[in-house]
């Protein structure tokens, strides 16, 4: 059991991870606003139940994408697209390090990526389908484990890890797309 | 890329394991295969990197900053909650 008087001390300095999911999930930062505010209230409630000595960012989250499902995004209505095009492996990969890179050396990829606004970046990780999104944000952006993000997802590892799998080359695409309308990359011989 | 034994991952195999081994999912002696591939497979250690910078470049680039008067808010309303009902079960 977790005493509420500790709740301050622990939890708000997820907030940062917390507020940059639902910018991600919601795709608007008022409505971010709401979304975190409504997670902690919720979570200062049911701080009683929060087993201590187990992993508290992962409860959060678990809050967090629980009233995002059930609450915010029932409000919205907004037909959701659950299939991706397929893309192949190592999408990005094999389509920079053109001309450009070859005259720069090994770690031109690398730069050419470096170049990406953090808007770009932003925008191609939100153009993807919610669940594939959710799946990518939770394991690149916030570092969990196939483990935690199925529990805070609800879902089986392997959903998981087929989540991850499409929705990683589909932002890879997205980049791509980001990079040739930005000029960052060149056009290559598909 | 690779001229396989037997018991050495071939690049096919390393490319699909590829995401398991950036996150930290494989068993440590799955991961010493693909690490032993990756010494003798420069193509694949390119890939590998190229990858893992990748991850990097997405964590780094989509964080944002919470704004402080969400902070103050959140604080507020947690400290009101607090006064309300002081000692809410769980």
């Amino acid at each position: 059991m977790a005493d509420q008087a500790d709740f301050a001390d622990f939890a708000m300095e997820h907030m940062g991870s917390l507020y940059t999911a639902a910018a991600r999930m919601t795709r608007n930062p008022a409505d971010a606003e709401d979304l975190v505010q409504e997670t902690y209230l919720k979570a200062y409630r049911a701080f009683g139940s929060f087993q201590e000595g187990t992993n508290l960012k992962a409860w959060l989250y678990k809050i967090l994408t629980n009233t995002f499902i059930n609450s915010y995004r029932a409000k919205k209505r907004r037909p959701e697209q659950t299939e991706l095009d397929d893309v192949e492996d190592l999408y990005l990969y094999r389509r920079l390090g053109g001309l450009e890179a070859a005259a720069a050396g090994r770690s031109a990829e690398e730069e050419v990526m470096d170049r990406f606004a953090d808007e770009d970046v932003k925008r191609a990780l939100e153009e993807l389908p919610e669940q594939f999104r959710m799946a990518v944000l939770l394991a690149d952006v916030e570092g969990f484990s196939y483990k935690e993000i199925a529990e805070i997802l609800d879902v089986p590892i392997g959903t998981v890890m087929s989540r991850l799998h499409r929705g990683r080359k589909a932002l890879q695409k997205a980049l791509y797309d980001f990079g040739m309308r930005r000029g960052l990359v060149a056009e290559r011989d598909r | 890329m690779d001229d396989s034994s037997d018991l050495s991952v071939d690049c096919q195999e390393a490319v699909h394991t590829l995401y398991h081994f950036l996150d930290g999912e494989l068993t440590p002696e799955r991961k010493a295969n693909i690490q032993r591939h990756l010494e003798e497979c420069s193509p694949c250690l390119d890939a590998f990197d190229f990858e893992a910078e990748l991850k990097l470049l997405v964590a780094r680039k989509c964080r944002d900053q919470v704004p402080e008067q969400l902070r103050i808010r959140i604080a507020a309303i947690i400290a009101k909650e607090r006064d309300q009902r002081p000692f809410a079960p769980g």
